[in-house]
C-alpha cells in the first residue's frame, strides 16, 4: 500500500485517497476553438511516463483537498508533493 | 516439558507437549504420514518448517484448518488431526475463534529472529530506533535452536528491550510499497485446542516501517533422482535436528550432500546414535578449509566418505519405506548399493527471498553457494544473513541438482513432490521447447502446490540450467507473490464479519419497513425497501398492485436514500451552469429544475433535480449510489481548475429525510398534511418548493415527480421521517395510501421514458443518445462536456440511442441485457449483428402488458421497425416504439 505524503495532512495510506491521473494538464480555455485532434488530445491522451511523474491526489477520507506529488512509476517512490497553484517543485530525477 | 496425547488419523499417540506433529510422529515411528495427490505414493515428512511438502494435515480439532504443514503445528493435549493426500477440507462447522487486527507505526521492522535479525535489532535499537522483531517460529535464535546451541545472552535480551517488540509465531504474509507489511499472528493454537472467544486466535498486523530489515535466512532443498520421495527421505538438517531431539525412528544413515552441510548433519546424527554408513559429496575436491572442517572430521569419526558420487535411485521394503540406496560415481557410472532406513539430503541451501521479491528486488546467483541471493541495501529494505549470502566462511557447494537419470527413473524423480511432477514432466516441457521458468511452472504445475515453489523453484531453474547448458540465473528470476504461507480468510477479515463486513446504510424510516416484512434491495451500502407484499403476495403481484395505486390513488416511497449535496456561495450558479448541461444560474429562488452532468468526453455520468433554496444556496440531489463520486467531481473541479469561485459543497445525505407522496390523490392527501398550504396548482406549480410545516414539522415540499404523476417531496429533518412516514400513512388510510419500494418506482419512471443512470446507461451515452437534447443549453458558452458532443465519434451516425420495445407477445417480459437484431425472425439465424440490447424490463399495470427500454444503434429513426431477440429456446419478436409509453403530453403531473 502506498503512503502518500498530502501536503495538508501528512503521509498516509493510499486508502484515504483517490487518484486523479497526471498534474498539470489544465481544462482549454478556449475549447470550442480547438481542432477535434486538440480537444481529444486533452480529453484522452496523456504523457504516462516510466519514471518520474506530477500527478494528482485527492485526500478522500481525510481533509477532502486535492494536491500534486512526484511520483516515480518504475517503483512507486514518492518525491515532493505540493498544493495547487503553487510551485512546481523539480523532479527528484 | 510436558506429555500430551493427540490423536493422528484417528490413532491416540503421545508427545511432548511443543513439539511440532512432524516431530512427535517421528518419535513415535510414524514415518508414512500420507500418499501423494495424484500418484499415491506413500511419504513421510522431508522437512523442518514451512518448506514442508508432504507431511499435510487437517486439523479438526480447535478452530480447524485445512492443509497445514505437520511441521508447522504444535502439539497440543487433545489435538486432532487427519493426514490430507494433497487437498485440505474445511470442517464443516462455523468457527467462532475470534480474529482481530492491529497497526503498527515503527522505525525498524526485522523480519526474522535468527543470529544476523537479533544483530540487526541491537544495532537498531543501540541507535534509539523503535523495533518491531517478527519470527515465525515459537523461539527466537533461527538455526541455533535446531542445532540445540543456546543463543548468546546479548543478542537474546535485545527482545526484552524497551524499543524492542518481538512477535513470535507470526509470519510477514506480504511486503509492499514504502515499508508496507502484512503478518499474521498465531495466538492460541499452541496454548491448548480450546476455542478462545475472548482472545484472538489470529492477530493480523499492518505495520508501515521506515526500515524494514531482511533476515529470512534459508531452507535446505533436495536433489531429483529416481524414488526420492520414500519416507525415510528426508533433508539433513531435519533429519539431524530431529533425530538430536529425541525423535529417532531410524538405525542408518546415508547422507547426499553438495555442500559442507551434509558433512555437519552426519556429525548431528552420528552423535545421535544413528549409524552413518556413508557421506555421499558430488564434489570431487573441496577447498582447503572445507577439507579440514568436514572431510577430516567425518572421518575421524570413521564415516566413509564417498567423493565425486551421489545417489541415483532407492528401494523400498515391503511396507514403502526406505530400504537402500543405489549410489552412481558421476565419472565412471559404476553403482552400488547400501542399505539404510534413512537417506539424508542436503541439496544445498534457498535463501528465503520471497519477501524481496514481492517489492521487486532481484536475487542474484551465487556461483561460490549454489544459491540464489539477495544482497540488498536502500533507505527502506536492507538484507542480512543466509538471504544476503552469508553463509559462513567454508560454505562452497556444487552446483548440482541431480544425476542423469534413465527414461524409467525419470517417471520417479520428483521435483515437486505435491504436485507429483517429475523429471519427466520437466524434460516434456524443455523438449517442447520452454525455457523460461515461468513456461515451465506453468507446463509442469511444479511451484504451484501448497507450498508454492519454496523448495522446488531453485532446483526446477537448476535443472532447466543443466538441460541447457546455462546458469540457473540465465533461465529468469524467482518470483514469488504474497502471501508467504496460506492465511485463513478469516484472520484477514479479522472482526469485518457478517453484519460488520461492510457498512449497512438505513433511512430513519427503517424500521417501519422492517416491521412491514417488505424485502430489502442493495442499493450500494443502502438497504431500501423492494416492494410491500400483501400477504400471500408475490412481487409479480404486489409491484402491479402499487404501480396502480401510483397511477390512479396514492403511493408514498421513501425517497431519503437520493444524494443531497448543499451547495453554497456567491457564484454557486455560475459553478452549476459549468457542471450541468442546462442552464441553472437563472432559476428563480424557489423553483427545481431537472439536470445532467457529463464528464469531458461528453458521456452523461450523473442526473438529479437541483433546487434553488435562497439566492446564493442551493441543494443538489444525485442517484443514490453517484452522491459520493459527484461530490467528489464537484471539488475537484472547485479546487483544481477554478478556485476563483466561491462556492463550497458539502454532503446533507443523512440529515434529510424524503417523503413522497405520488398520485392523482396526492394533493388531498397534502392538504390535510399540511392544512397551511395552498396546493392549488396554481399557487403550487409543477418545479415548484414551498415551505410549510406538514404533521407539525417545519418541511420544504417540492412538487417533483419520478413517475409522472402529481407529486409532493416532503423533506424534513431527517429525525422526523418516520414521524413523516407514519402521518401519511394515518392521514392517507381512507385514501388508500400505498407504500411502494424500488421496484414500482423502477417501473413508473420507466413507463414515463425516465432513464436511471448506469441502468440506461453505461459511461458511452451522450444526451443525445439518451433523446435528450432538449436539456443540452445552446446558449451557455461552455460547459463541462459540450465539446465532446462535436467529436466526430459522439456525432457520428449509428450511435446506440434510447428506445422503446414492445414484444410482440405482451405477456412477456425480455430479460434485461438480452440482445436485439434487425428485422424479423427469419434472420436471425446465425452468424447475425445485434443492433442494440434491453437495459430495462417490466411488466406494466397502466399499458396492460410487458414493456422495454432499449439502446439501439440509430434507434431515433428506426422507431415503427421490427426487431427479433434470439433467445435460448425462442425468437422473440417485437417493434421499436418512443421510450414514453404513458402520459407523453404530461398532463397527469399537476393531477
Amino acid at each position: 500500500m502506498l503512503h502518500i505524503p498530502c501536503p495538508y495532512c501528512g503521509p498516509r495510506d493510499e486508502t484515504e485517497f483517490h487518484y486523479g491521473s497526471e498534474a498539470h494538464v489544465a481544462y482549454p480555455e478556449d475549447s470550442a476553438n480547438l481542432t477535434d485532434e486538440e480537444w481529444a488530445k486533452f480529453v484522452f491522451i496523456r504523457s504516462n511516463p516510466k519514471g518520474w511523474m506530477a500527478e494528482r491526489w485527492v485526500h478522500s477520507a481525510g481533509c477532502r483537498r486535492w494536491f500534486n506529488v512526484w511520483r516515480n512509476t518504475i517503483n512507486h517512490e514518492f518525491g515532493p508533493s505540493y498544493k495547487p497553484f503553487t510551485q512546481q517543485p523539480k523532479s527528484p530525477a | 516439558m510436558s506429555t500430551v496425547t493427540f490423536t493422528f488419523d484417528g490413532k491416540q499417540y503421545s508427545g511432548e507437549k511443543g513439539e511440532s506433529l512432524a516431530s512427535a510422529l517421528l518419535r513415535n515411528g510414524v514415518l508414512h504420514f500420507t500418499d501423494s495427490s495424484y500418484k499415491d505414493r506413500p511419504r513421510g515428512v522431508m522437512g523442518l518448517w514451512v518448506e514442508e511438502t508432504n507431511a499435510l494435515v487437517n486439523v479438526d480439532s480447535g478452530a480447524g484448518e485445512p492443509l497445514k504443514p505437520a511441521t508447522t503445528i504444535e502439539i497440543v493435549e487433545g489435538l486432532v488431526v487427519r493426514s490430507a493426500q494433497g487437498v485440505g477440507d474445511l470442517p464443516d462447522t462455523r468457527d467462532n475463534s475470534r480474529y482481530d487486527k492491529a497497526n503498527r507505526h515503527v522505525d525498524v521492522l526485522v523480519v526474522g529472529a535468527g543470529t544476523s535479525g537479533l544483530e540487526a535489532a541491537k544495532k537498531f535499537s543501540d541507535l534509539g530506533k523503535s523495533v518491531i522483531v517478527i519470527d515465525d517460529k515459537p523461539t527466537a535464535g533461527g538455526h541455533l535452536v535446531y542445532l540445540g546451541q543456546p543463543v548468546p545472552a546479548d543478542l537474546l535480551s535485545v527482545l526484552d528491550r524497551e524499543n524492542v517488540t518481538y512477535l513470535p509465531r507470526t509470519t510477514v504474509q506480504g511486503l509492499y510499497d514504502q515499508g508496507y507489511s502484512v503478518a499474521t499472528e498465531r495466538r492460541t493454537d499452541h496454548l491448548d485446542v480450546n476455542v478462545h472467544t475472548e482472545m484472538s486466535r489470529i492477530r493480523t498486523w499492518h505495520i508501515r516501517a521506515e526500515h524494514t530489515v531482511l533476515a529470512t535466512g534459508a531452507f535446505q532443498r533436495h536433489l531429483v533422482f529416481a524414488n526420492n520421495d520414500r519416507p525415510g527421505i528426508m533433508l539433513s538438517h531435519a533429519a539431524a535436528t530431529y533425530v538430536s531431539n529425541g525423535a529417532n525412528p531410524f538405525k542408518t544413515a546415508v547422507v547426499v550432500t553438495v555442500d559442507n552441510q551434509g558433512y555437519r548433519d552426519a556429525i548431528r546424527l552420528h552423535k545421535a546414535g544413528v549409524h552413518v554408513a556413508a557421506v555421499v559429496d558430488i564434489r570431487k575436491k573441496v577447498s582447503k578449509s572445507s577439507k579440514k572442517s568436514s572431510r577430516k572430521a567425518v572421518e575421524k569419526l570413521g564415516i566413509r566418505l564417498i567423493k565425486g558420487a551421489t545417489v541415483i535411485d532407492t528401494q523400498a521394503n515391503l511396507d514403502g519405506l526406505l530400504s537402500s540406496v543405489t549410489i552412481v560415481d558421476a565419472k565412471s557410472d559404476l553403482q552400488e548399493t547400501i542399505k539404510t532406513d534413512l537417506l539424508a539430503v542436503s541439496g544445498g541451501w534457498t535463501p528465503i527471498v520471497h519477501l524481496a521479491t514481492f517489492i521487486g528486488i532481484k536475487p542474484t546467483w551465487s556461483v561460490k553457494r549454489a544459491a540464489f541471493i539477495v544482497k540488498h541495501k536502500d533507505s527502506l529494505t536492507s538484507t542480512t544473513g543466509m538471504l544476503a549470502g552469508d553463509f559462513g566462511d567454508d560454505d562452497e557447494a556444487a552446483i548440482f541438482f541431480g544425476p542423469k537419470l534413465s527414461t524409467e527413473q525419470a517417471l520417479v524423480a520428483f521435483v515437486d513432490y505435491q504436485r507429483d511432477a517429475t523429471y519427466r514432466d520437466f524434460k516434456r516441457a524443455i523438449d517442447a521447447g520452454m525455457r523460461s521458468i515461468e513456461h515451465v511452472k506453468r507446463y509442469t504445475a511444479i511451484g504451484t502446490a501448497h507450498d508454492q515453489g519454496k523448495t522446488s523453484g531453485t532446483v526446477t531453474m537448476g535443472l532447466i540450467g543443466q538441460a541447457i547448458g546455462k546458469a540457473p540465473d540465465e533461465i529468469g528470476s524467482l518470483t514469488f507473490r504474497p502471501p508467504y504461507i496460506s492465511i485463513p480468510f478469516a484472520a484477514l477479515a479479522g472482526r469485518d464479519r457478517g453484519l460488520l463486513s461492510d457498512p449497512e446504510r438505513t433511512t430513519p424510516i427503517h424500521s417501519w419497513h422492517r416491521a412491514s416484512g417488505a424485502p430489502m434491495e442493495d442499493v450500494g451500502q443502502w438497504k431500501r425497501p423492494w416492494y410491500f407484499p400483501m400477504p400471500g403476495e408475490s412481487m409479480h403481484a404486489a409491484v402491479l398492485r402499487e404501480c396502480a395505486a401510483v397511477r390512479e390513488g396514492v403511493g408514498v416511497m421513501d425517497a431519503s436514500t437520493l444524494g443531497k449535496i448543499d451547495i453554497q456561495g456567491k457564484d454557486a450558479g455560475q459553478f452549476l451552469d459549468l457542471i450541468y448541461t442546462n442552464m441553472f444560474s437563472t432559476l428563480k429562488v424557489g423553483m427545481s429544475r431537472y439536470g445532467l452532468m457529463c464528464g469531458i468526453d461528453g458521456m452523461v455520468f450523473d442526473d438529479g433535480v437541483t433546487t434553488r433554496i435562497s439566492e446564493n444556496h442551493w441543494l443538489m440531489t444525485t442517484t443514490t449510489g453517484g452522491a459520493a463520486k459527484v461530490l467528489d467531481w464537484l471539488e475537484e473541479w472547485l479546487q483544481t481548475e477554478w478556485p476563483h469561485l466561491e462556492v463550497y459543497c458539502t454532503s446533507v445525505t443523512e440529515q434529510i429525510s424524503t417523503v413522497a407522496i405520488v398520485g392523482p390523490k396526492s394533493r388531498e392527501l397534502m392538504k390535510r398534511l399540511a392544512p397551511s398550504l395552498d396546493v392549488s396548482n396554481e399557487a403550487f406549480a409543477f418545479m415548484e418548493n414551498k415551505h410549510a410545516d406538514v404533521a407539525g414539522v417545519p418541511a420544504r415540499i417540492a412538487r417533483i415527480s419520478f413517475s409522472g404523476e402529481l407529486a409532493y417531496e416532503i423533506n424534513v429533518p431527517a429525525i422526523y421521517g418516520l414521524h413523516i412516514w407514519e402521518s401519511v400513512m394515518a392521514k392517507g388510510a381512507d385514501l388508500n395510501i400505498t407504500p411502494y419500494g424500488t421496484e414500482s418506482m423502477h417501473v413508473l419512471r420507466a413507463e414515463k421514458g425516465f432513464v436511471i443512470v448506469g441502468q440506461e446507461t453505461d459511461g458511452t451515452q451522450t444526451p443525445d443518445d439518451l433523446d435528450m437534447n432538449w436539456i443540452v443549453s445552446k446558449k451557455k458558452d461552455d460547459f463541462i462536456g459540450k465539446r465532446s458532443f462535436s467529436r466526430a465519434d459522439t456525432a457520428r451516425d449509428g450511435r446506440h440511442q434510447l428506445v422503446g420495445i414492445l414484444a410482440d407477445d405482451g405477456s412477456y417480459v425480455i430479460p434485461e441485457g438480452a440482445y436485439i437484431v434487425a428485422g424479423a425472425d427469419e434472420k436471425t439465424a446465425p452468424p447475425v449483428k445485434h443492433i442494440g440490447y434491453i437495459t430495462s424490463s417490466y411488466d406494466s399495470a397502466a399499458l396492460g402488458r410487458s414493456f422495454a427500454l432499449a439502446l439501439v444503434a440509430n434507434g431515433l429513426a428506426r422507431k415503427g421497425e421490427k426487431i427479433a431477440i434470439p433467445m435460448a429456446d425462442r425468437v422473440v419478436t417485437g417493434v421499436i416504439t418512443d421510450s414514453v409509453f404513458v402520459d407523453k403530453e404530461n398532463t397527469r403531473r399537476d393531477g
